[in-house]
């Protein structure tokens, strides 16, 4: 059997394992072995798959596999990767890992809530092994209903309105995107619904193009958060429990900047050089305007939620630079942010747990109550800002320097405007970080806090030695992606 | 004449059949021996709907009068184990005590309107097609105003045959029409006179306005809700699922095969028609507390995506339209089962009753969910993919705008789907629905329901079995 069946096969065996246990040592067991089970045959895959690209391989994806599914229309289950995909899937597996652990005591249903989790993150690896239109919109839309009952049951505080809001725009989102891939199949003939062979085709006409491209990149891209379909990120991460932050800022907006590559931007190269612009625009506006909003939030987990809007419109920014440098940078950009990122939600969760407030204007000195948790957000703050060695510095510099090379006056004006983000984040962070870490702890009841427990150590350890290794040896990613990124760009650049 | 005939009809022949049995034991039986009746019936239609699983041949009888496709026969085959569905869920409200006499007659008329219904699907000729509507619609007024003590019951009723009648009355005219314009009423020979002369169009329209008061489209939905809500939920559900189904493949067929030289026509009616059905009925059903009627709307906007399979008039609108129908009942009717079931045991039909659910009765309220979730179209249970067909089939005749205006109605649908789940499972209450365990029959009808709801969709032999027998213009 293919490697990446598994993907999708041992979630649908812990969701079967969860059906069936009976006590919550059993649940827990089953979310325990699952998610290691992947976090290794994510591991496997990426060495494999290194290994397999050292030894000379130059198809454009590895693993490929299949099956006819639908066939009056061509809909077939057909899975594949490349590199950009195997650091997505490790990415997901990561996350998933740590997101166990960092619900290892919610309350109450139990079982439930673990059950919708797997959905999830079915979805999101679903996702990302497909390569065909169908099963990619399919897993997109399996990932995005769990949310709805995991922020509206276990949330927190405006959660019915976070809930339906944030469910109800991206179902919107959806039905631009589901009318984006239809355009895109009929376009290319009704022949094929695999992504490869229509980019092989290569022959959607211009005016259907001009069509189905915005529709498809704005599908994508509201996932993605982009300006100004970016208000369902920071309410529903706000309400959401920790994990459910965690793997929706960390994973499900990766979906969206993942779609816009390999679905718009890699089957519509004309539009996309033609109507890019438009795109270019917004996702400037939400890099700016995203931290500009962190700045003055005070709730710990608005703030991070701006901050997403910010780092997320990066990706797509530097994606719509449509150089090779550029591009990378996006894809590094979308495993460093959602590793720092779920390190951040997972942290705030875990001082939400014990303070039982996030307003910043109540919390301070933590840092002699709970050093480690403190060191853990002083770290993911940093990475956030970009400090060399953690991951943040690799991809921003990636993306800034990639999207300085393209020498359009644009261009050159957006990348500028996009590059002023980096101070305000600095602005942001270390606002936080002094108010609620140092200082004198003001109230009382925080003295007898206690620091992390084991479960939360693991989550936050195995986040944090992600984002070092992500920052201090980044060559190995970036020689991953790289073949990758020239495919899917090749249309581009000969036009360029 | 060929008696042999006769048994090129299996369908109608062996409902018939199924007919008299049923209605000869009714009449010779009492008391004690009446306990069997329910498991009676539904091993009958069960075997019926065996009897007839093969699509068999296209036929055509007694001079034209009667043409069967195969298609024709596996929608009738669906149509059945629908009509079974519902009198698995029905037994709870027939076993009451004011109701446990009119058991046998419910069984009759049920099965009358299935006939008709199979008639209106196989005709050959708009006499033999206005036949089978009438024996459709009639005795689903008498089935509507079942519950004839209960005053929505019989208001229900009497709306529903006056705006039958006044239907019927309409499409009569527009057949008249027809007659007048090309002389003829045999399906096989008015295609070739048509030429779409002022008169024949407004034939159209007239025809139309009768099947449409059937699917209830808008503008011919406004019995919809009061019919649905006063009659007894067995009822509504059959109404909503069978009925309309029913309806549904009949104005595609002869839409494309009797009307085909006025494609043009047709297909600019409808592209109004399903703009307006599937916007209205969900704009409607946003604002409706109780659950009967929620339902009515709600099915006044499927059925306006049922005919986004009829206005490409290509084969692949006829297997997703088919396709629709099969997940639509069982979608529908999972979820009728528990808002019937629910209405027995507790009395309980408004949302707001429904808070809380999941606390007490967690596996009624997720197959609910379950139910919900394939209604509003999401993976990976079956509504998902016979959306994403329909949409393609409109799609790919290259109606692009009624395809993005439905889309954005799903987000409408899914808000109000999901306000069902939010109550079972988000909002507090302190006096939730006591828990309570079903009987067998509900248990098989949601099992059912509920395999039809996961298998129908992943598994894709049955959407390429079906394309096998569809056919386009």
């Amino acid at each position: 059997m293919n490697i990446l069946s598994l993907f999708v096969l041992i979630p649908l065996l812990m969701l079967l394992g969860l059906w069936i246990s009976r006590n919550l040592n059993q649940v827990r067991g089953v979310m325990v072995a699952g998610s290691s089970a992947l976090l290794l045959v994510a591991i496997y895959l990426t060495v494999d798959y290194l290994g397999l690209r050292h030894a000379g391989a130059t198809e454009e994806m590895l693993y490929t596999d299949s099956y006819m599914w639908y066939a009056p229309l061509h809909i077939c289950y057909s899975i594949g990767v490349d590199g950009i995909s195997v650091a997505m899937l490790l990415l997901s597996a990561i996350i998933v890992f740590t997101g166990t652990f960092a619900s290892w005591k919610l309350k109450p249903l139990t079982k439930e809530y673990f059950l919708w989790f797997t959905l999830l993150s079915l979805g999101v690896f679903g996702f990302f092994i497909s390569t065909d239109l169908f099963t990619m919109f399919m897993f997109y839309e399996v990932a995005l209903i769990p949310m709805y009952l995991l922020i509206g049951v276990w949330g927190s505080g405006r959660k019915e309105y976070a809930a339906m809001k944030l469910t109800l725009m991206l179902m919107g989102a959806s039905a631009f995107l589901l009318i984006g891939i239809l355009g895109i199949y009929y376009g290319s003939g009704a022949q094929t619904m695999n992504v490869l062979e229509i980019a092989a085709l290569h022959n959607i006409p211009m005016d259907m193009q001009r069509i189905f491209f915005p529709l498809t990149f704005l599908g994508f891209g509201v996932l993605g958060a982009l300006f100004p379909f970016h208000t369902w990120s920071p309410d529903g991460h706000a309400s959401a429990p920790t994990a459910v932050s965690m793997l929706h800022a960390g994973v499900l907006m990766k979906l969206g900047g993942y779609g816009c590559f390999r679905v718009a931007m890699y089957l519509m190269p004309e539009a996309t050089q033609e109507l890019g612009w438009i795109f270019l625009v917004l996702t400037t506006i939400s890099v700016v305007y995203g931290a500009f909003s962190a700045v003055v939030q005070t709730d710990l987990k608005y703030i991070n939620a701006y901050s997403s809007v910010s780092h997320c419109g990066l990706v797509l920014f530097a994606l719509l630079m449509m150089t090779r440098t550029s591009c990378t940078g996006a894809i590094l950009q979308m495993l460093s942010h959602g590793l720092m990122t779920a390190l951040f939600f997972a942290l705030i969760g875990m001082i939400y747990g014990r303070t039982h407030t996030r307003d910043i204007r109540q919390m301070s000195g933590l840092m002699k109550i709970m050093p480690f948790l403190s060191v853990g957000y002083v770290i993911a703050g940093l990475a956030n800002l970009g400090l060399p060695g953690l991951s943040g510095f690799i991809a921003e510099m990636t993306v800034f320097v990639g999207s300085f090379q393209n020498t359009d006056t644009f261009h050159r004006v957006c990348t500028i405007i996009a590059c002023t983000s980096i101070v305000i984040t600095a602005v942001y962070i270390l606002r936080v970080v002094g108010k609620i870490l140092y200082g004198t702890c003001k109230d009382p009841h925080h003295l007898h806090l206690t620091d992390a427990t084991w479960d939360e150590r693991l989550a936050v350890i195995c986040l944090i030695v992600a984002v070092a290794g992500l920052g201090l040896a980044p060559f190995w990613v970036s020689d991953m992606l790289h073949d990758s990124v020239t495919n899917i760009l090749s249309a581009h650049l000969s036009n360029l | 004449m060929n008696y042999l005939q006769f048994f090129d009809m299996r369908a109608e022949v062996s409902l018939m059949a199924l007919i008299l049995i049923v209605f000869l034991y009714d009449l010779f039986t009492e008391g004690k021996e009446r306990r069997g009746f329910h498991a009676l019936t539904c091993v009958l239609l069960g075997i019926h709907t065996l009897l007839n699983i093969c699509p068999g041949e296209d036929v055509e009888l007694f001079g034209g009068m009667y043409q069967s496709y195969a298609m024709t026969n596996i929608m009738k085959t669906i149509l059945s184990i629908g009509t079974l569905l519902v009198f698995l869920q029905a037994k709870n409200w027939l076993r009451r005590d004011d109701t446990r006499h009119k058991e046998g007659e419910f069984y009759v008329l049920t099965l009358c309107t299935l006939l008709g219904m199979n008639f209106m699907m196989s005709a050959g000729n708009f006499l033999m097609f206005f036949i089978g509507l009438e024996l459709a619609s009639i005795p689903m007024a008498c089935l509507v105003a079942m519950d004839k003590y209960k005053h929505e019951s019989a208001e229900a009723g009497a709306k529903y045959i006056m705006n039958a009648m006044f239907s019927s009355g309409l499409m009569l005219y527009g057949i008249s029409f027809v007659y007048g314009t090309v002389g003829t009423l045999y399906f096989n020979d008015i295609p070739t006179m048509l030429e779409g002369t002022p008169m024949q169009i407004l034939a159209l329209v007239f025809f139309f306005a009768g099947l449409g008061f059937k699917l209830s489209l808008v503008p011919f939905h406004l019995w919809t809700a009061d019919t649905y809500q006063g009659a007894p939920t067995a009822v509504t559900s059959y109404l909503s699922v069978v009925s309309k189904g029913a309806a549904a493949f009949t104005l595609l067929v002869i839409l494309m095969k009797v009307f085909g030289p006025m494609v043009e026509q047709w297909q600019t009616l409808l592209y109004a028609v399903i703009i307006i059905t599937i916007t209205l009925g969900n704009l409607m059903a946003l604002k409706q507390e109780n659950l009967k009627r929620f339902m009515a709307f709600s099915s006044i906007s499927q059925a306006g995506y049922i005919m986004l399979g009829v206005i490409g008039g290509n084969e692949l609108g006829m297997t997703s339209l088919v396709f629709y129908v099969l997940v639509y009942i069982a979608a529908n009717l999972a979820a009728f089962t528990v808002i019937n079931v629910i209405e027995q045991k507790a009395g309980k039909v408004d949302m707001s009753d429904y808070n809380g659910l999941y606390q007490t009765n967690p596996k009624l309220s997720f197959l609910m969910t379950l139910a919900l979730f394939s209604l509003a179209g999401i993976p990976p249970f079956a509504g998902f993919f016979s959306k994403f067909f329909i949409f393609a089939s409109a799609f790919s005749a290259g109606f692009y705008l009624v395809v993005f205006i439905a889309l954005l109605n799903t987000i409408i649908s899914l808000f109000y789907y999901l306000k069902i789940v939010k109550a079972m499972y988000i909002t507090p209450n302190d006096a939730p629905i006591a828990a309570f365990s079903s009987d067998c029959s509900t248990k098989l009808s949601l099992a059912l329901c509920t395999a039809g709801i996961i298998a129908l969709g992943l598994v894709s032999a049955i959407y390429d079995g079906l394309n096998l027998y569809a056919f386009g213009m």
